[in-house]
């Protein structure tokens, strides 16, 4: 009876989620309890049917719990296409209107669905499967807490769902990356505090003597997400049977806490999560050492301290007191190094091993990615400073900025660590295809090329027309028409989109393919790799 | 650690650390890089000192330079104010006539008018003046309540049949579908419709004829030129509110629609509506 325990536990939720369904304070809630509950009856018709009797074979306790690994992949990827490709959908209602289809699919209620599918069920996906790889391998220790991990796992599918169900229902808290409402919130807590037990564990049954720098990432990213989560969403709910509640704070207090979280959310989940993962599978693929040590401590405390003060540029110009701005845009200009030692200490580790771009698209893929880390975390700074920011602030631009840090920082790095993983987790000579990964590559880079381009010149142009005056000092265009000028590069960004999301497909094909165990027969790229020369 | 491991290919030792094959050189902080974060940390004190950076108990440092956005906003708008002071005091005592007779004045107003307009009009009247079904295009010289500068600032002024607004513009069509009989009806709308275009259905015109004398010309005029006293629209061209052909025009004079248009003299004050009706009157259809 393997499976015991979670067939009764899910088996009393359904129950409880119908009842709740039944006696609900609001329509929406009563709606969002039937998804739920029909979540959780087909998982347990799922366990039931692969339940059985046998007695289960004892685990290994040396051997990696590679499972919930597998399983994060296979998400990860999924997620990816999902929430590229609801971001083109949006990317298309946005140039024709018409595309709104109220009420579930209209842009307010696909927005989130974007941005959550991508941040959320993507690099969270991404960030979890990579960090119990790395933890377990570079601290030589199986996952701490024995099935917790799958808790983790469907614990955090059941929170997407959740989120992106409520969030076509109407349900949202109306806080930006933050709006899955007050009981959505809870369960992500409970799960987030699980994932938080099996990775600390992990590392403190490690059997290496010191913490590998990737781990440090990963912790201060699960820390600082867990705090904030925590301190955004305090709320009142209208009802405990209810969809709906109030934020702890109120007006401006209530920006800046959005913000200190918006923005953290940026910094901790898709900038030192990340440079965790970069900091194992950059060196593994390459093989190469890490280029500084010193230079991975200092950036990494220089990032984590700068980094949680950076939010009140999020709202420079508002009702935010001057020198919360002050603090916000300078903490914004001294994050510039820090982010950068990231990038150094990526690009650098490729020294001695810079051949590997003519041959391995994997390597040419995280060299790709470094690059638009270090381009976003340029531009990101640059923002900030309130002369710029009076420009960019409320345009395209803002989300130029965006997608070139997510599509090509974290859409880049994490693809470069799955085409690593899975030849390994699914024990597979190579992948099915090396020239597929090139292909994907160079679609992924040019559609955020023309997606990046189009955006800076749209929002350029946006902030333009909306402070153009004329001699007299009158204003020159109303809003609308500004709207109307952005049509050809909504059009052009959607392309973009399209690009990155078709590379996408293609890397879901190529990893399927190699999970199913076959290989392409294909020439190598770039014939065979010279041996490393030794330094004179 | 005396015996460091050195990596072969860079000749740099590492930490002499290994986790899962990775490890680590003990490379220095590129010096570029050391020196621009101590650069931006030395600008960042420097700009903390010279705007209000550090909160105290209530309030914060003010700066040495003494900036507070909320008093740069406040001098930059007077400054505009103050720079186009003269013209607006102009505009405010002149009457709306002799602001359009003089040059320079009426540049000022129809700029002033556009902005406003691209922020209170177009929403209704769309970006380019041009309307839609149910909202008049202002760029022609079709005038429901006339087309002179003074017709047109009343008309902003006070609104259309805007009841909070005493003065405002008010008339209502009545609804014919229980006075006149089917028949009557088409015959009606078919003699409206061939006042402007080819009809369909041309026996229709004279009967129409009658029905139109009897009942709607006493508004709409007898040669239906209409009655801009009463904001009853000609008939006569091609330009149509609620749409063109005998069926629109039925369905009009079966139950007519009208629309609303709020009083915006209260709102904006007399200035901002003189440089409306300016800007509306210089679009093109302007009368004398």
């Amino acid at each position: 009876m393997r499976h015991a325990t979670s067939i009764v536990g899910l088996g009393v939720f359904s129950f409880l989620a119908i009842l709740a369904a039944a006696f609900a304070h609001d329509n929406a809630f009563a709606n969002h309890m039937w998804v739920l509950a029909i979540v959780l009856v087909i998982s347990v018709i799922v366990l039931l049917r692969r339940e059985n009797f046998q007695r289960v074979a004892p685990v290994d306790p040396s051997a990696y719990m590679d499972g919930p690994v597998r399983y994060g992949v296979i998400a990860t990827m999924f997620w990816a296409v999902v929430g590229l490709l609801v971001g083109v959908v949006v990317a298309l209602q946005l140039t024709y209107p018409a595309l709104n289809i109220e009420p579930w699919f209209n842009f307010g209620r696909m927005r989130p669905l974007h941005t959550s599918g991508v941040i959320f069920a993507f690099c969270g996906n991404a960030l979890i499967c990579t960090s119990l790889y790395v933890v377990q391998r570079t601290s030589r220790a199986r996952l701490f807490g024995g099935d917790l991990a799958w808790f983790v796992f469907w614990g955090y599918q059941l929170f997407i769902v959740m989120a992106a169900t409520g969030y076509l229902l109407g349900i949202s808290e109306s806080r930006e990356y933050a709006e899955p409402e007050w009981y959505v919130d809870i369960w992500l807590t409970i799960v987030w505090v699980a994932y938080l037990v099996v990775f600390l564990g992990t590392i403190v049954k490690r059997k290496e003597p010191h913490i590998y720098v990737a781990n440090w990432f990963y912790l201060a990213f699960i820390v600082t997400v867990a705090m904030l989560h925590l301190v955004n969403n305090l709320s009142m709910p209208v009802s405990f049977l209810g969809s709906k509640s109030y934020s702890a704070f109120s007006g401006v207090q209530d920006a800046l806490t959005q913000w200190w979280y918006g923005h953290n959310a940026v910094g901790f989940f898709l900038t030192a999560g990340f440079l965790g993962m970069m900091y194992y599978f950059v060196p593994k693929q390459a093989n190469r050492p890490v280029y500084s040590y010193r230079l991975s401590i200092i950036h990494f405390w220089a990032l984590i301290f700068l980094y949680i003060w950076a939010g009140p540029h999020h709202l420079h110009f508002t009702a935010l007191p001057d020198w919360a701005q002050t603090l916000g845009m300078v903490f914004s200009i001294m994050l510039w190094m820090p982010s950068w030692g990231g990038m150094i200490n990526g690009l650098m580790t490729l020294s001695g091993a810079w051949d590997k771009l003519r041959t391995d698209p994997i390597i040419r893929m995280m060299v790709a990615a470094i690059a638009f880390y270090g381009m976003s975390t340029f531009e990101g700074p640059m923002m900030s400073i309130k002369t710029v920011n009076s420009l960019s602030h409320y345009t395209d631009w803002t989300i130029g900025h965006v997608h070139s840090g997510a599509l090509g920082w974290n859409g880049l790095i994490a693809f470069a660590a799955l085409y690593y993983m899975v030849p390994k987790l699914w024990a597979r000579e190579r992948l099915y295809s090396m020239r597929m990964v090139s292909w994907h590559l160079w679609l992924a880079t040019l559609g955020i090329v023309v997606y990046a381009a189009v955006m800076w010149v749209s929002g350029i142009q946006q902030g333009l027309m909306w402070r153009e005056h004329d001699e007299q000092g009158f204003l020159v265009y109303s809003f609308v028409e500004s709207v109307a000028a952005l049509h050809p590069y909504y059009l052009i960004r959607s392309l973009g989109g399209a690009l990155f999301l078709s590379g996408a497909l293609l890397m879901a094909f190529n990893i399927t393919m190699t999970i199913l165990g076959y290989q392409r027969d294909e020439a190598p790229i770039g014939g065979a790799l010279p041996a490393p020369q030794p330094a004179e | 650690m005396s015996d460091k491991h050195v990596d072969e290919i860079s000749g740099v030792p590492t930490t002499g650390h290994e986790w899962d094959g990775i490890r680590e050189l003990d490379n220095p902080m590129p010096r570029w890089w050391v020196w621009t974060f101590y650069t931006t940390i030395v600008w960042a004190l420097l700009y903390a000192v010279a705007y209000p950076a550090w909160p105290l108990l209530t309030g914060s440092t003010e700066g040495l330079l003494g900036y507070s956005s909320r008093s740069e906003v406040r001098s930059d708008l007077a400054a505009a104010d103050n720079a186009k002071s003269g013209y607006m005091t102009a505009i405010k005592e002149k009457s709306i006539d002799d602001i359009i007779a003089d040059e320079d004045l009426r540049t000022v107003a129809v700029a002033a008018g556009g902005a406003a307009f691209k922020m209170n009009c177009v929403q209704c009247h769309g970006s380019g003046a041009e309307g839609s079904k149910g909202f008049p295009n202002l760029n022609d010289d079709d005038w429901l309540w006339g087309g002179s500068a003074d017709q047109i600032q009343q008309t902003v002024a006070h609104g259309i049949r805007f009841t909070k607004d005493g003065e405002t513009r008010d008339s209502i069509m009545p609804p014919f579908a229980d006075v006149l009989d089917g028949d009557q009806i088409s015959q009606v709308s078919t003699f409206v419709a061939s006042l402007s275009a080819p009809v369909h259905n041309a026996s229709l015109v004279e009967p129409g004829k009658t029905v139109f004398a009897e009942n709607c010309a006493a508004c709409h005029g007898d040669n239906a030129k209409g009655n801009k006293e009463m904001g009853a629209p000609d008939l006569t061209d091609a330009i149509w509110l609620y749409g063109s052909g005998e069926d629109a025009i039925a369905a009009q004079v079966r139950a007519p629609r009208v629309g609303v248009m709020p009083a915006w003299d209260a709102r904006l004050g007399e200035t901002a509506v003189k440089e409306l009706a300016a800007f509306v009157h210089s679009l093109g259809g302007g009368e004398k």
